[in-house]
């Protein structure tokens, strides 16, 4: 239903369907006029002025940051409220412009740029970044000296389109009705996705040509399962998404309803089915969707959200209070794994950070900061549900390490009296191809290994999915992908007592679930907005016929035949309508 | 006047919440505050100008307090240094 004149493909970043009006958000950066002024009076009180309205605007900006973001992660705002209050900066810009009697923009512009030039001139990367929020307020305040309209006041029910959006852009736009993103650059691990996705809008990033060919006003279709958007839709066009927005609100009302049934094949095989957990605050949504425990807790957003690694006393009350929760049901936790595209906590540049420093190997290398986090989560475990895992291992020397440090970190807690679970069950990431390889081993070592689609496909091909220009070689059904998962599977079964569960996004997509199942997963851990979908598709399929479907999927040669037998497989579904909508 | 060398010692370093609350404290004393790292000295009750400070963990640098309050404005802050900005 969509035809080539009208329709453009980007990174589906956040999945839904919406028609609505477009909205061009462009960021200008201001021109400055360098004149000389007559009336040096006025010029002084055109600058409080301006000055007033930028306060107030971030003063707007800060409070709904500390609502949507937390205290900590608003303090970016607070500095730039406070670079508006600056004794030095404005005592500077008011004795230029009466000394040099020169329009107000230019002092402004001129002076907070020199400070730029120093944070550019630092050679920690951050500094660069601190550059561009300054840059941010420089370009807020000579706005205002303009009297110019905070473009940022939308109208309700729009799609933005945008080059790319910054974090004050997102939580503004959080605040009123937005139907949608699309913006021209950015992956899916962008600012911009990452918002979208945990707010339920739908959103396309990457589509280049995006705020060229996309007028303000102009209606679009925007499909963020397939990240495509149809310019000025026709009639037809327009009846066809309406219908699909339809059935999808037919389903999720379905949906619902599955929440408290288990996910069980028709012929009563259970799969786990997990929640993956970013931030604390998802866990309302976890329990609503009927997820059993969480798969995956990533601490790395913990983190982040301190800003600094938390002390144990502070970790230890995060950690029980996600295992009070979700009490009975199990919870994952997966300590620190920074680097890859997570930001390392210390500023260090690598070459090629994806094979750099990471996971294990940065806990390795800090050990008190390991041992803080293991003794924060043994102590959470109080209750026997909570388990341990290490990302990115890569040799059984570093399991062993880990486990050595476990009991460590277990006797330190004898020693002071505190309560844990001695029996916890300690597992690992199988994200490396060479780990893929050895997996029987590394079963034999642990109680359980959760396989990490995104890292291992990466590592497999050779390809950053965030790299767009190479993003489409990232593929799921890669037939070295589906057997190398196979293997893993198959391996750590043989051991006869390690639990297998995967926990990357390839578990979210639909059409992989009957594979993984015929594969011969435990447990599958999604997002918790995938889990009322994939339960429905996994209590409609019998495992018999998953199993000969993965059989047939291990000896194709071609990631074309592969997604083609799994449509196929669909298609003779009798009851799965989802596949049908999408 | 006052001068004192401190170190970083938190993790992250000068990052921006500290420096917004060296300012805070700063502004709070009529004494004057400056702040020299690597040969660049800056005002700090400027935060824009602490903002260009780039000091992580381990680096040093140099405070000095000049005015009626000095004594007081120099344990406030150098306390505050020395906690790690409240973040050990």
């Amino acid at each position: 239903m969509t035809n080539t004149k009208n329709t453009y493909k980007g990174i589906a970043a956040a999945p839904g369907i919406t028609i609505a009006r477009a909205y061009q958000y462009t960021k200008k950066i201001e021109k400055v006029q360098d004149e000389l002024i007559s009336d040096i009076d006025e010029a002084l009180l055109n600058l409080d002025e301006a000055l007033n309205k930028s306060k107030k605007e971030l003063l707007k900006v800060f409070s709904l940051a500390v609502d949507k973001l937390g205290e900590n992660r608003a303090s970016i705002f607070e500095a730039q409220i406070m670079i508006l209050d600056d004794p030095v900066l404005i005592d500077t810009i008011r004795r230029r412009i009466k000394e040099e009697k020169r329009h107000p923009e230019f002092i402004v512009d001129d002076e907070i740029s020199k400070y730029q030039a120093l944070m550019n001139e630092a050679q920690e990367a951050y500094m660069k970044e601190r550059s561009h929020d300054i840059e941010d307020i420089k370009n807020r305040i000579i706005r205002n000296l303009k009297k110019k309209k905070w473009q940022s006041r939308i109208t309700n029910d729009v799609i933005v389109i945008s080059d790319y959006l910054t974090p004050a852009d997102t939580v503004l736009f959080a605040r009123v009705n937005v139907k949608g993103y699309i913006t021209n650059f950015g992956g899916l691990t962008s600012h911009a996705a990452i918002v979208a996705r945990s707010l339920n809008i739908p959103a396309i990033v990457g589509l280049h040509e995006a705020t060229n060919k996309i007028k303000n006003n102009d209606l679009l279709v925007l499909d963020g399962f397939h990240g495509t958007v149809i310019i000025n839709p026709s009639e037809k066009q327009i009846n066809y998404y309406r219908e699909k927005i339809e059935q999808l609100r037919i389903y999720d009302e379905e949906l619902a309803e599955l929440k408290n049934e288990p996910a069980v094949t028709t012929d009563n095989k259970e799969i786990l089915l997990q929640a993956n957990l970013d931030l604390t605050e998802e866990i309302a949504l976890v329990v609503q969707n009927g997820a059993k425990g969480i798969g995956l807790v990533r601490t790395e957003q913990l983190f982040q959200e301190y800003d600094v690694f938390p002390e144990e006393e502070v970790q230890y009350n995060i950690y029980r209070e996600i295992a009070e929760k979700v009490y009975p049901e199990k919870v994952i936790i997966r300590t620190l794994d920074v680097g890859g595209d997570k930001v390392l906590p210390v500023d260090v540049k690598e070459p090629n950070p994806f094979l750099g420093w990471r996971g294990i190997r940065f806990l390795l290398d800090n050990m008190d900061l390991f041992k803080t986090q293991i003794r924060a989560i043994l102590r959470g475990s109080e209750h026997k549900n909570l388990k341990m895992m290490i990302p990115m291992v890569c040799s059984i020397k570093e399991v062993r390490k880990f486990k050595k440090i476990v009991d460590e970190c277990k006797e330190d807690l004898r020693e002071r009296g505190l309560p844990f679970d001695n029996d916890i069950d300690l597992g690992i990431m199988i994200e490396v191809p060479s780990a893929a390889v050895m997996a029987r081993e590394y079963a034999e070592e642990v109680d359980f290994i959760s396989i990490g689609t995104n890292d291992l496909i990466q590592y497999l091909l050779a390809v950053d999915r965030g790299n767009e220009i190479v993003s489409d070689l990232y593929q799921e059904f890669h037939p070295s992908v589906v057997r190398t998962i196979g293997h893993i599977i198959k391996e750590a079964k043989n051991t006869g007592k390690c639990m297998v569960s995967l926990c990357g996004e390839m578990g979210a997509d639909t059409l992989a679930v009957p594979l993984l199942v015929g594969l011969g997963l435990d447990s599958l851990s999604v997002s918790a907005s995938a889990i009322p979908t994939i339960k429905k598709i996994i209590r409609n399929l019998s495992y018999e016929e998953t199993r000969a479907l993965a059989e047939k999927c291990l000896t194709f040669r071609t990631e074309k035949e592969i997604r083609n037998e799994l449509i196929q497989f669909f298609d003779n579904l009798q009851n799965i309508s989802v596949h049908k909508i999408f | 006047m006052i001068e004192k060398e401190v170190k970083i010692i938190n993790d992250a370093g000068l990052h921006t919440r500290p420096a917004a609350t060296i300012v805070k404290l700063a502004a709070k004393f009529k004494s004057d505050l400056q702040i020299t790292k690597d040969g660049i000295t800056i005002n700090g009750k400027s935060i824009i100008g602490v903002m260009t400070l780039a000091a992580e963990k381990g680096s040093s640098i140099h405070l000095t307090f000049e005015g009626e309050d000095e004594e007081e404005a120099s344990e406030t802050i150098i306390d505050y240094f020395n906690r790690g900005f409240d973040e050990l």
